[in-house]
């Protein structure tokens, strides 16, 4: 025996925390293939969040209100600052933006059913508006992207609102992507492309550029539309200060702002983790905007990017929101991701839960599809309630932390409700630290 | 009987509004439109049979969506003139600045002067003849519909296009990414002296002295190779 052999002791083996399991899989990928990855879905990573923060619930100082006797209100109007017919919602959970092309035609029927049955909007995407959806949809927002695929102004005026894409949480500066897989004849005929291409959508709107030109085309839609329709301003979540600013400047009566956990029906990898800010930092400068304007509660501020339960929703509407937007999380109600499809999710080599190459078009849950075959496993009306059950059960969890704190109606929440769990979440959301009085970054 | 409407006296608001509000078997089917002076979204989302005559400038999106109606304006127009029209003939008598016919479905658009940058972006199937110069970026992703140009182009002409249909007189300063001359078969002849007679002026020009450019449509699909060329 040497004297090395002798003094060996084993130590565990130790992977590195910078090349991670997942880091060097993505190096292979990248070397073996020679391009990006794509996916759909929003950021992955973990970033500070609504369960960051708490709610401080009423004792001595604030009486709460009695949870199944008195009233708590969940209804919002949005549009009210120029729009002739605003929008009144019974809740303030509205059904985000996506596309007829990156969803089978049966999971948008599931979205409005479940909408209608909430007392909610639901929304078109870059795509156009389907029979089937306005058919479905008791209230339509009408999407205006950069492609304008579909644009038409007899679908403009069937709209109960109008929402101008500007960007959103998932790529803010990117457009929208649909690969060939999913470019059915359909999808083809709405968007007037070949059949099969890999389609890649404008970022940049072709008609106007900076907020001075879209003041003029705000103003075209409102002629179009004899002032009747709300018009909505979708950004991502990046320079929110600023960028509401120039919305409210523009003339919108609605401003969406979408966190950078907010999905997307495929994009880069690189994109979804790396550009914008999570959602938790931009509620705070968006509503300051808001009120340094004197435009609080006149121009509505929708929230969305990682929606997932009441506490969520009562969380963005103390910090200010108006309403809130969910995205995946009503795909998930729908039964995307759902483990009964397990030994599919593996044959595509991944699991339940962590399914997102939306772009592919096989899923197996049929949702994120134009596979006929796999799309008629979404029973409309079905998953429609079940949309429908998990919009009542978010909102009466949103109900019961407000009648906790004390408030009859889920907008009179506000920040001194809350305070935050860590430093980051104090700092970005600008509550104090949990018992104590501190605030980082003001004095 | 013509209907006059002066935009020096009342807004183009109302202007729209009466528009909007006409029959679709409307008799009242002849308008001049006094004083545009440059106003943005001047018969925005006309759709009625209807010859609208503007005594001047536009400014903003004049037409913009128009579906039907056949408008006559006596002057320049401004940015997105004829924006996603559906149907009808739009002519400018003047020169057309940025975005002429963007994103347009249907229809004609005629520009008698010069039409500026992005002229026919993301076009849908209109039909765009521009008797002078276009600028850069001209049928940037053109989908479908067919842009004649009897001047010259600027840089970038058709870049990243789809299967718009593109016919140039004059010099093309550059072509954009998957944009290439192709040859100018019978049945594009055709389709070009068809769009001319449409602008009236099949009689003055000579369809062989046009080029057609279109799709190479190498980047129809993703492939890492062809990454330099975006």
């Amino acid at each position: 025996m040497t004297s090395h052999e002798r003094n060996w002791v084993p130590t565990t083996p130790r992977k590195s925390a910078t090349f991670d399991d997942y880091t060097l899989s993505e190096i292979r990928r990248a070397a073996t293939t020679g391009i990006y990855d794509i996916r759909g879905g929003g950021a992955k990573r973990r970033v500070p969040n609504f369960d960051d923060l708490l709610m401080l619930g009423a004792s001595m100082s604030r009486y709460p209100l009695e949870g199944y006797r008195e009233k708590c209100g969940t209804n919002v109007t949005l549009g009210t600052r120029f729009a002739k017919k605003p929008i009144e919602l019974k809740i303030p959970i509205t059904i985000a933006g996506m596309s007829f092309g990156s969803l089978s035609a049966n999971a948008k029927e599931a979205l409005g059913r479940g909408a209608n049955i909430a007392g909610t909007s639901t929304t078109t995407g870059d795509g156009g508006m389907t029979p089937e959806e306005r058919g479905q949809s008791k209230i339509l927002v009408y999407q205006y992207l950069p492609s304008r695929y579909g644009m038409n102004p007899d679908d403009l005026r069937k709209a109960d609102a109008i929402e101008i894409v500007i960007g959103q949480g998932a790529k803010p500066g990117g457009g929208g992507m649909l690969l060939g897989q999913k470019i059915s004849d359909r999808v083809a005929e709405m968007r007037q492309l070949p059949k099969g291409i890999d389609q890649r959508s404008a970022c940049r709107h072709p008609d106007w550029t900076g907020a001075d030109d879209l003041e003029i085309k705000i103003n075209e839609l409102r002629e179009l539309t004899d002032w009747e329709k709300p018009i909505y301003l979708k950004v991502g979540a990046s320079r929110p200060y600023y960028d509401v600013a120039l919305a409210v400047k523009s003339g919108a009566d609605v401003i969406v702002l979408d966190g950078m956990q907010g999905g997307t029906a495929a994009t880069q990898e690189v994109f979804i983790e790396h550009v914008g800010i999570p959602l938790l930092a931009a509620i705070r400068p968006a509503v300051k905007a808001l009120q340094d304007l004197g435009m609080h509660r006149k121009v509505q501020l929708i929230v969305s990017g990682g929606i997932r339960n009441g506490a969520d929703v009562a969380k963005a509407l103390a910090l200010g929101a108006d309403a809130v937007a969910i995205g995946t999380a009503a795909l998930v109600a729908l039964g995307d991701n759902d483990p009964k499809w397990e030994t599919e999710y593996e044959k595509l080599g991944t699991t339940a839960g962590a399914y997102d190459d939306w772009h592919e078009g096989k899923d197996p849950a049929g949702i994120t599809t134009q596979t006929p075959e796999l799309a008629k496993r979404l029973d409309p009306v079905i998953a429609g309630r079940r949309l429908a059950n998990y919009l009542n059960v978010m909102t009466l969890e949103a109900q019961t932390l407000a009648r906790a704190c004390g408030k009859n109606h889920l907008h009179n929440l506000e920040p001194e409700d809350l305070v935050a769990l860590t430093v980051e979440a104090a700092a970005m959301a600008q509550l104090p630290l949990a018992g104590t009085n501190w605030i980082p970054g003001s004095n | 009987m013509m209907t006059t409407f002066d935009l020096s006296k009342s807004s183009v608001r109302d202007l729209n509004a009466a528009l909007h509000a006409l029959k679709k078997d409307t008799n009242d089917t002849l308008w001049s439109i006094l004083n545009p002076d440059g106003e943005h979204s001047i018969a925005a989302g006309v759709d009625a049979p209807v010859s609208l005559n503007v005594q001047g400038s536009v400014g903003y999106f004049c037409g913009g969506m128009n579906k039907r109606a056949n408008i006559v304006i006596e002057g320049s127009a401004g940015q997105g003139i004829g924006e996603n029209m559906m149907s009808g003939r739009i002519h400018v008598k003047g020169d057309a600045s940025q975005s002429a016919g963007a994103t347009g479905r249907g229809g004609l658009l005629i520009v008698d002067g010069n039409a500026s940058a992005r002229c026919g972006i993301s076009m849908k199937g209109i039909d765009i003849v521009v008797k002078g110069d276009v600028g850069h970026l001209s049928a940037f992703m053109g989908q479908y519909g067919r842009l004649v140009v009897f001047g010259e182009t600027g840089e970038a002409l058709g870049d990243s296009i789809y299967e718009a249909h593109l016919y140039v007189r004059g010099p093309v300063a550059s072509l954009g990414a998957d944009c290439i001359e192709k040859e100018m078969r019978d049945e594009h002849k055709a389709e070009l002296i068809e769009l001319l007679t449409a602008a009236g002026e099949d009689h003055k020009i000579d369809v062989s002295e046009f080029r057609r450019y279109g799709s190479a449509r190498q980047l129809y699909t993703f492939n890492i190779d062809n990454a330099g060329a975006y």
